[in-house]
C-alpha cells in the first residue's frame, strides 16, 4: 500500500488492519464531499437553471448569465464593491502598519502581549453585535453626535454612507491586519536594521528601504485578507451603509431573499468567487516575485 | 528627548488603535444598563430593564437554546474531523494530500454570505432546510479548519520518536493513538472544542440563511436589526459577548496554562 510505504509507520508486528490508514482522511473527505463540494457544484449548475412561476427547474440556459451581465445595476454594484474593498485595503494597511511597527519595535514584551490580547479579543466576539454598536455610535441622534451637540457642533452625517461602511470593514479586518503585520515584522532580521543604522540610514529611510521590503510577503498577505474580508462582507454595507448603493453582497442577499431568484444570485456568487480568486492570485504572485537587485527575500 | 517623544507618540497610536477596536464593545456594555430608549449622551439612569426584557422574550430564549445546541454539536463534529485531518497530515505522506488539505481549508476563505446562500440552495434541494441540523451542517465545514490548526500545531511539538517508540515496544497503532496521541493533544482538543463552539455561537450569516423558523440567537439578532431596533439588543449583545469571550478565554487557558504540566509528563 503506497500510503504506508512513503509515510512513517510501525513494524509489521504492531501494524493495525490494512484500512487503518484509510480511516484518517475519511471524515474530512466524506463530510467535505457531501457538504461542501456538492453544494458548490450545485451552485455552478444552478446558474444554468430557469425560474418559471416562482418554481426552480433544471435546464441548460445561459439566460441568467446574460441578464446579469447586461444589467447596469450589476456592474454598478460590482465597481462599487471593488472600490470600497480597495479603499479599505489601502487605508487599513497604512493605518495598521505604524501600530504593528510600534508593537514590534517600540514597546516592552509585556505591553506587546497585552496589545496582542486586545487585538485577538474582537476576532472571536460577535461581529453582528459590534456592527449594531457602531450604528448606535454613528447615527444622527447617536452617541458621537449627541457629544458633538453638547459642544455646539454637528450633527454630522456619519451613517448610511461609504464612510460608515468602511468603519464596519475596519471593525472586521483592522485587528487581523495589525496582527499579521506584527507577525511579519517580528520575522524581519534585526541585524539588517542595525546595519542600516550603522550605515547612517535614518529612521524613516530604514522603514521604507529595509523593513517594508523585508516584510513584503507578510504585508501583502495581510492586504489580501483585508480585501477578502471587505469584498464579501454583508453587514457593514447593509446595516451601516444603508444598502445604497448596493454592494454585490447586498445584491446577492436581495436576489435570494426578496427576489427569490436563486440562479441569478448564483451568478453573483460565482462572479464574486472568481474575482476574489483572480485578485488574490495576482497579489500572491506580486508578493513572491523577486524584486530586481534583491538576492535574499 | 526626541526618542522619548517618538516612543510616547507610538504608545498613543497603539492606545488609539486598541480604543477603536474596543469602542463598540464598551459602548454596548455601558448602554445596555441605560434606561433611555435611545442610547445617547449624557447617560441617563442605571437599569436592568433591557436585561429583563431580553429574559422575557420567548424568541430570544429559544434562539439562545438553539444556539447552544448547535454550538455543542458543531464543536464535537468539527473537532473530530479536525483531529483526524491533523493526524492525517502529521503521520501520512501520499499523493493528493495537498489537494485534500487545500479543499479542507477553503470554507473560511469564502465570503460567508456566499456560503450561506450555497447551503440554503443545497439543503433546500436535499430536503434538510430549516432545522437545527441545517445550521450544524453549515457550520461544521466552516469550523473544522480551526480545530485542525490547533491540533496540528500541538502535534508539531511532539517528538516523532515517541510514537515510534510505542510501536517498537509492541503497542498497536490503535493503542498508540489512545495512549500517546490523544493524551498529548488533549489540551489542543479541549481548546478546539471551545473555540469552534465560540465560532459557531457567533456565526450569523449561514444561520440566518438556513435556520428558517428555528432561528439561532445571532440569526434572531440580525432579523431584529433589520426591523424595529430596540435597546434590548444592547443587553443581548453584552450577554453574547460575555459567553463567546469566556469560551475563547477557556480555550486559551487550556492551551497556555496546561502546557507546562503535559510537557513535564514528556
Amino acid at each position: 500500500m503506497s500510503m504506508q510505504s512513503e509515510s512513517r509507520g510501525p513494524p509489521t508486528g504492531s501494524r493495525g488492519p490494512y484500512w487503518f490508514g484509510l480511516l484518517w482522511p475519511a471524515p474530512s473527505v466524506s463530510w467535505q464531499t457531501a457538504f461542501f463540494i456538492a453544494p458548490l457544484c450545485l451552485l455552478v449548475a444552478i446558474t444554468f437553471w430557469k425560474v418559471a412561476n416562482f418554481q426552480l427547474s433544471a435546464d441548460f440556459t445561459t439566460a441568467n448569465w446574460v441578464s446579469m451581465f447586461t444589467a447596469g445595476y450589476f456592474w454598478d454594484a460590482f465597481l462599487y464593491t471593488l472600490f470600497l474593498a480597495a479603499v479599505t485595503t489601502v487605508l487599513i494597511s497604512i493605518i495598521a502598519f505604524p501600530c504593528a511597527y510600534a508593537l514590534a519595535f517600540k514597546v516592552s514584551p509585556a505591553i506587546r502581549r497585552l496589545g496582542v490580547f486586545f487585538l485577538l479579543t474582537p476576532f472571536f466576539t460577535s461581529f453582528i453585535v459590534r456592527v449594531y454598536s457602531w450604528q448606535v455610535i454613528l447615527s444622527n441622534d447617536g452617541i458621537l453626535n449627541s457629544g458633538f451637540a453638547a459642544v455646539g457642533l454637528g450633527p454630522f452625517d456619519m451613517l448610511n454612507n461609504s464612510f460608515s461602511t468602511i468603519v464596519g470593514f475596519f471593525t472586521l479586518a483592522f485587528p487581523l491586519v495589525i496582527l499579521l503585520h506584527l507577525l511579519s515584522l517580528s520575522n524581519v532580521d534585526r541585524s539588517l536594521i542595525e546595519a542600516a543604522h550603522n550605515l547612517r540610514c535614518g529612521r524613516v529611510m530604514t522603514v521604507f528601504l529595509i523593513i517594508i521590503p523585508a516584510a513584503r510577503v507578510g504585508l501583502t498577505l495581510a492586504a489580501c485578507f483585508a480585501f477578502l474580508l471587505s469584498f464579501g462582507e454583508y453587514l457593514s454595507p447593509s446595516l451601516l451603509g444603508g444598502s445604497r448603493p448596493p454592494t454585490l453582497s447586498v445584491l446577492l442577499v436581495d436576489t435570494v431573499k426578496s427576489g427569490n431568484h436563486w440562479p441569478k444570485a448564483s451568478v453573483i456568487a460565482i462572479t464574486m468567487i472568481v474575482t476574489l480568486t483572480l485578485i488574490l492570485f495576482a497579489a500572491v504572485k506580486f508578493a513572491y516575485h523577486k524584486s530586481p537587485g534583491a538576492d535574499r527575500d | 528627548m526626541i526618542d522619548r517623544l517618538i516612543s510616547g507618540l507610538f504608545r498613543v497610536y497603539i492606545l488609539l488603535s486598541v480604543l477603536f477596536i474596543l469602542m463598540p464593545i464598551l459602548t454596548l456594555v455601558v448602554f445596555s444598563f441605560n434606561i433611555n430608549r435611545h442610547p445617547r449622551l449624557p447617560w441617563s439612569e442605571f437599569s436592568f430593564i433591557w436585561y429583563e426584557a431580553m429574559w422575557n422574550d420567548p424568541a430570544m430564549q429559544s434562539g439562545f437554546v438553539n444556539s447552544l445546541i448547535v454550538a455543542a454539536c458543531v464543536a464535537v463534529i468539527a473537532t473530530f474531523i479536525g483531529f483526524c485531518t491533523a493526524y492525517l497530515d502529521y503521520r501520512f505522506r501520499f499523493r493528493g494530500k495537498i489537494a485534500i488539505l487545500a479543499i479542507f481549508f477553503m470554507p473560511p476563505t469564502i465570503p460567508i454570505v456566499i456560503l450561506g446562500m450555497v447551503f440554503l440552495v443545497y439543503l433546500a434541494k436535499i430536503g434538510l432546510f430549516g432545522e437545527l441540523h441545517s445550521v450544524v451542517i453549515g457550520h461544521v465545514a466552516y469550523c473544522a479548519p480551526f480545530a485542525m490548526a490547533l491540533v496540528r500545531m500541538r502535534l508539531a511539538q511532539m517528538d516523532e520518536n515517541l510514537e515510534a517508540a510505542a510501536w517498537n515496544l509492541g503497542a498497536s497503532e490503535w493503542t498508540t493513538i489512545r495512549e500517546i496521541i490523544i493524551p498529548f493533544t488533549r489540551p489542543a482538543i479541549i481548546a478546539a472544542l471551545f473555540l469552534t463552539m465560540a465560532v459557531s455561537f457567533d456565526e450569523y450569516m449561514i444561520a440566518w440563511f438556513v435556520s428558517g423558523l428555528n432561528e439561532t440567537l445571532p440569526a434572531r439578532i440580525l432579523a431584529v436589526l433589520q426591523g424595529q431596533v430596540t435597546p434590548q439588543i444592547n443587553a443581548v449583545g453584552s450577554v453574547v459577548f460575555v459567553i463567546s469571550i469566556s469560551l475563547v478565554l477557556v480555550a486559551q487557558f487550556v492551551l497556555i496554562v496546561r502546557r507546562p504540566q503535559s510537557e513535564r509528563a514528556r
